[in-house]
This record gives structure tokens, sequence and C-alpha cells, in this order.
């Protein structure tokens, strides 16, 4: 069997609809658990939802229910400790993290299914997508992306100013349970694909990625969400293609391949910060005559134009030429250190 | 412009505000004008800022009431009519963001939500950005501006909702010379567009002929309300006086609150 007849197979079909969508909206929720400096909020929901899921296997309902409403629950447990507990949120996520997972393998132990029944959850699974669970992802996905896209201006403000988002009469509490909700649901529509343990890593790798080269907040966004989908399709298929010779879960080869993108942009964006800085205006000279315009640079051999490859930066009315730390700017015969 | 028997814009009274069960303002009384240019000031540690954050509903009151424009705070629902700056020094988050949306957070007061931005809105950011000198680093990353630029951006953010009340903590703290005059410009049309001032600073530079009234706060208590004052007399610079600020007890257990202590 090889990867164009496992194309063919309804299970490949719903496994790549729900990592498309999950592709989507994990980048998205992520780029605002960024912005509020909260980008393990999503590893420890998915510490969390490991209880619900054993809660699940253990009580015979369905994992991905019981995995949501164990999210939510330790989302905003989450949420209310971080607005309260100020200067030691941190210790107190940690504490809810480690108990979650523990809690989980605990759980699972009772049923004595042992941890490995838990597995397919941690990492993702292609083969444990069923039908229902497809447009269960999809429609939470596009919950996702609707409030995300739409309240974007809201959510960008509370996320960026929470202050300053209350005194502009915004409901800050209620946007951060929303924001912290819309995580635990990612989470649980990711769980399938990515894994619980891995799903933060979908939420935040491809905002890194995606931050290399945008200087907006809305282009960051939509690059995160562009790397995220490429990033689950690819992983996803190219773990099917492994698993014809071994069994790979989709999980970690989703994250490798967003963690291989952030790798490529990494030096694209050094560079591109690197020459914006080079190329930004220098400030126009000062009107009160304290100018240094005449200091002369000696033997300068080069002559500077257009083609010359130093970038020509604009200084008030006329250009300096950048090279070696130094800005030259022509006149008459010469060129004067600026 | 002042209006003395003009309507009152801000009404504080009594306002007390206990910080971790310390008592941080206390029983200050405070009613601004319509009009009104108000310099807010006092030694570091002193409560400014805290009196600020009790005005605009941040830092809820111990015991007291404020009302703005008439409507108790808990009520108040008019908040395109202000405009807050807070004490800053760093406008950045976690991803990078462009200065013009910075600036358009300030909008979202006379926004409805999920409507795209419309054209009286574009304008108001551009005008707010123009104002402060940064219109031609709109598109670039909020990072990327110095902090008195960042300074800046979070100024023309408060004047993007044309309010007519302004709050500004220390809004020229790092602001060069020129740039504190143009805000000075942009701060005296305003006033005498009849927008009412609460300015709290240290210096006031390019500010000081704007001033109609200064209020000095002297640990947590109005110490001084009346005309403006030269620099020496709120510094207190001819009497030192050893201060000592111990600070609120710190929280010691992760599900410990500050606010649990009142
Ligand atoms: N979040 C807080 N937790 C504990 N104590 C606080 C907090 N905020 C303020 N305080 C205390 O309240 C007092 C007043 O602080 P405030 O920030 O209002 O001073 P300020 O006058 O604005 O000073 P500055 O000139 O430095 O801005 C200080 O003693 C400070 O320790
Ligand atoms: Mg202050
Ligand atoms: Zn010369
Ligand atoms: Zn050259
Ligand atoms: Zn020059
Ligand atoms: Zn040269």
């Amino acid at each position: 069997m090889n990867l164009i007849d496992l194309l063919g197979l309804d299970f490949m079909h719903r496994a790549l609809l729900a990592a498309l969508f999950t592709g989507l909206a994990a980048p998205a929720i992520g780029t605002f658990l960024v912005q509020k400096r909260l980008a393990l909020l999503g590893d420890g929901i998915g510490h969390i939802a490991v209880t619900g899921v054993a809660l699940g296997l253990l009580t015979g309902t369905s994992p991905t229910w019981t995995a949501v409403v164990v999210a939510i629950i330790g989302a905003v447990v989450i949420e209310v400790i971080r607005e309260q507990g100020h200067t030691n949120g941190d210790v107190a996520l940690a504490l809810l993290f480690y108990g979650g997972l523990a809690g989980g393998v605990l759980i699972t132990g009772l049923d004595g299914q042992g941890a490995s029944s838990l597995n397919s959850y941690l990492f993702g699974s292609l083969t444990s997508i069923r039908g229902g669970d497809v447009w269960f992802t999809l429609a939470l996905a596009v919950v996702i992306l609707a409030v995300t896209l739409g309240l974007l201006p809201q959510l960008f403000s509370v996320a960026s100013d929470p202050e300053f988002a209350k005194v502009a009469g915004l409901q800050v509490r209620a946007y951060n349970v929303l924001v912290a909700v819309l995580a635990a649901v990612t989470v649980t529509v990711a769980m399938r694909t990515v894994g619980l343990l891995l799903v933060s890593a979908l939420m935040v790798v491809p905002v890194a990625t995606s931050q290399q080269l945008a200087r907006s907040f809305r282009t960051t966004l939509t690059g995160a969400m562009g790397v995220g989908v490429v990033a689950a399709v690819g992983g996803l298929l190219l773990s099917a293609a492994l698993s014809v010779h071994a069994t790979v879960a989709p999980g970690p080869t989703i994250v490798l391949l967003a963690l291989a993108m952030f790798a490529s942009t990494w030096p694209l964006g050094v560079w591109l910060r690197h020459r914006r800085r080079l190329r930004a205006p220098f400030p126009a000279v000062p009107a009160d005559g304290t100018d240094h315009s005449h200091d002369v640079t000696e033997d300068h051999s080069h002559q500077h134009g257009d083609d010359c490859g130093h970038p020509a930066v604009q200084h008030g009315d006329h250009v300096d030429y950048v090279h070696d730390g130094h800005r030259h700017a022509p006149h008459g015969e010469h060129y004067d250190e600026h | 412009m002042l209006n003395e028997h003009g309507p009152v814009v801000v009404d504080a009274r009594d306002v007390t505000v206990a910080i971790g069960g310390r008592p941080v303002l206390r029983s200050n009384t405070l009613r601004v004008h319509e009009g009104e240019f108000l310099a807010l000031m006092g030694a570091n540690g002193s409560g400014k800022s805290t009196l600020v954050r009790a005005l605009t509903g941040l830092r809820p009151l111990t015991s007291g009431s404020v009302a703005l424009f008439g409507t108790p705070l808990d009520d108040f629902d008019q908040r395109q009519r202000i405009g807050f700056v807070p004490q800053r020094a760093t406008a950045a988050g976690g991803v990078p963001a462009s200065v013009r949306e910075v600036v358009a957070s300030g909008r979202l007061t006379r926004r409805r939500v999920l409507r795209p931005p419309g054209r009286a809105d574009r304008r108001a950011v551009a005008d707010a950005l123009e104002v402060v000198g940064l219109a031609d680093r709109a598109g670039d990353g909020i990072s990327t501006l110095s902090g008195g630029q960042q300074q800046r951006a979070l100024i023309a953010r408060a004047l993007a909702g044309e309010p007519d009340l302004f709050f500004l903590d220390e809004p020229t703290a790092g602001v060069d010379l020129p740039n504190q005059q143009a805000l000075a410009a942009a701060l005296r049309t305003l006033s005498e567009r009849g927008a009412t001032v609460v300015l709290v600073a240290h210096e006031l530079g390019p500010l000081a002929p704007l001033v109609d009234r200064a209020v000095v706060l002297r640990d947590g208590r109005i110490a001084y309300d009346g005309p403006p004052l030269s620099e020496e007399a709120v510094h207190f610079h001819h009497h030192p006086t050893t201060e000592h600020h111990d600070h609120a007890p710190h929280v010691a257990s992760p599900l410990d609150t500050l606010e649990g202590g009142r």
C-alpha cells in the first residue's frame, strides 16, 4: 500500500479535513496568546485535557466531549488565577498543568488500560478520527475563525493593553475568558491530529514563523494561519507516507515541519530587519546650524552611485551612502562624512 | 477654556484606595470643571497614578465615590468621552503590531462591534498620528520605535477616540522638547475646544502655560489645590524629608491576591 492508495481512503479524507481546519484555527488563537505573552497557555490546557480524555475512557463516554468540558473548565480556572494572582500566576498555572497530566495518567491506570491507550490522544493518530469528529472539528474551527477574525480589533486591544481597553469600555474579563475558552476548544479540536502534548506548538510556532517577516498584527495573524495550514496538511501527508514503512504519529511530523519553516524564515527575518534598519531615513539636518557636513573623508577612491551596491538612504534634501558604519554624502568632487 | 460655573466633569468624593490592606489614597475630594486643565503633581509614590486609575475605574475604591459627567463610574458608559494615556515604558506586545494598529485601537470606543472602520475612523487615526508627528512611521512596527516615539504613539491612541476628558499619566516622560511643544499645541487646541484635561507630570515644560490649576499629592493626600506652582514648591526641595517607602507586603502563595487583603 502506498501513499496514493492511502489518499483514496475515507479516514485519510477525514484526517486531511481535520488537519486543514486545525491548521487554520490553532495559529489564529495562538496569535492572541503570544500577544498576551501566554504562549504556553495552550500547553497547560493540553495537559489538563489529558484528565478529560482519561475520564472519557474510564466512563465510556466520548473522550472528545469530556476533554472539551475539562479543558474549558481548566482554561477558565487558569484565566481567573491569572487575573487575580498577579505576580505568582505562573506558579499556579504550573500546578494545574502537572495536576492535569498526573491525574490523566492515574485515571487511565485505574481503568486498567495503562497509558498506551492515551497515546493516540497525546500525539495524534490518523485512524482514530471518526466521521462525527470531522464535523465537530469543522464546526468548532469555523466558530474559532469567525470569532477571532470578527472581533480582531477588540481582541487585539484587550491582548495588547488590557488597562487601556478597560478604560475604553471593553469587557476585558469577558474577552479574556473568551480567548481562554477558544484556546481550550482549539486544543480539543487539534487533539486528534497533533495530539494534546504538541498542540501548543501548532498554536505558537506558526506565529513565531510569521512574525519574522510581518510588521503588523493582522499580517502576522494571516501569515501564521498560512504556515499552520501548510504544516498541518503537509505534516499529515508526510506521516501518512512514512507510515507505509513504520508507525509515525502525525503530531511530531506536523510540529517538526512547522519548526523547519521557522528555521528557514529566521535568517530571512534577520536579513530583512537588518536591511530595514539600514534603509530607514536619517533625521533631517537640524536648522540651528549644528551641522557637521564638511567633514571631508580622506582617500575615498570608490565612486558611489545608483548601482554601487551601497544603500542610499534619504537624509533631508540629499542621500547618504551607508557602508562600513559610515554615512557618505556626495559633495562636488569628494564625499562628506555625515 | 475654563468655565468656573460650567458642569462638574470629574466629581470624586472622599476617595480612599487601599492596596493589599495598605492605604495609598486617603480621603481625597477633587472636583474638575468642564474645560479645566489640571496638573496633578507630587513625588514618586505619592499616589498620582493610583488617583488617575481610581478616576478611570481601573482601581476599585475602598470608600468614597467617583462620578464622571454626572454619572457614577459604575453606570458610566459614554467611554468615547474619555481618553487615557497610561504611565508606561513600552507599547509593544509579544506580536509585532504597526503603529497604526496601536493608534486605531483608541478608536474602538466609537466603533460598533463587527463593523469595519469607516472613513471618519481612518481620518481620526491619521489626524492623531499627524499631531504626534508619527504619520511617516504609521506602517512601522511599534517595537522599532524609540521609547519617546512609543509614548507619542500612546498619546495618539488617546487622541484617536476624540474624547473630551483626558487623563494623561506622565505623557511627556522621555519625549523631546520639539515633540513636547507639538503635544502642547495639540492640547491647547483641544482645551480651547472645551476639553477637560487631567495631566500627571513632574515637569510641565511647554505645557506649563496651559495649566489652570495644580493639585499636589503628598503621601496619598491632596496637600495643595490651587493656582499653578513653580517646580520647587511641588517637590519641596527646600525642606527635604526622609521618606519611608516600604512597599505593600509581597504575596507568598500563588493563589493569594492583593485585592483579597482588603
Ligand atoms: N499594584 C500595586 N501593588 C502594590 N502597591 C502599589 C501598587 N500600585 C501602587 N502601589 C503603591 O501605591 C503608592 C502610590 O503609587 P503610584 O503609582 O500611585 O505613585 P505615583 O505618584 O504615580 O508615582 P510615580 O511618580 O513614580 O509615577 C506607592 O507607595 C506604591 O508602592
Ligand atoms: Mg505614576
Ligand atoms: Zn564637503
Ligand atoms: Zn558605493
Ligand atoms: Zn547626509
Ligand atoms: Zn563612501
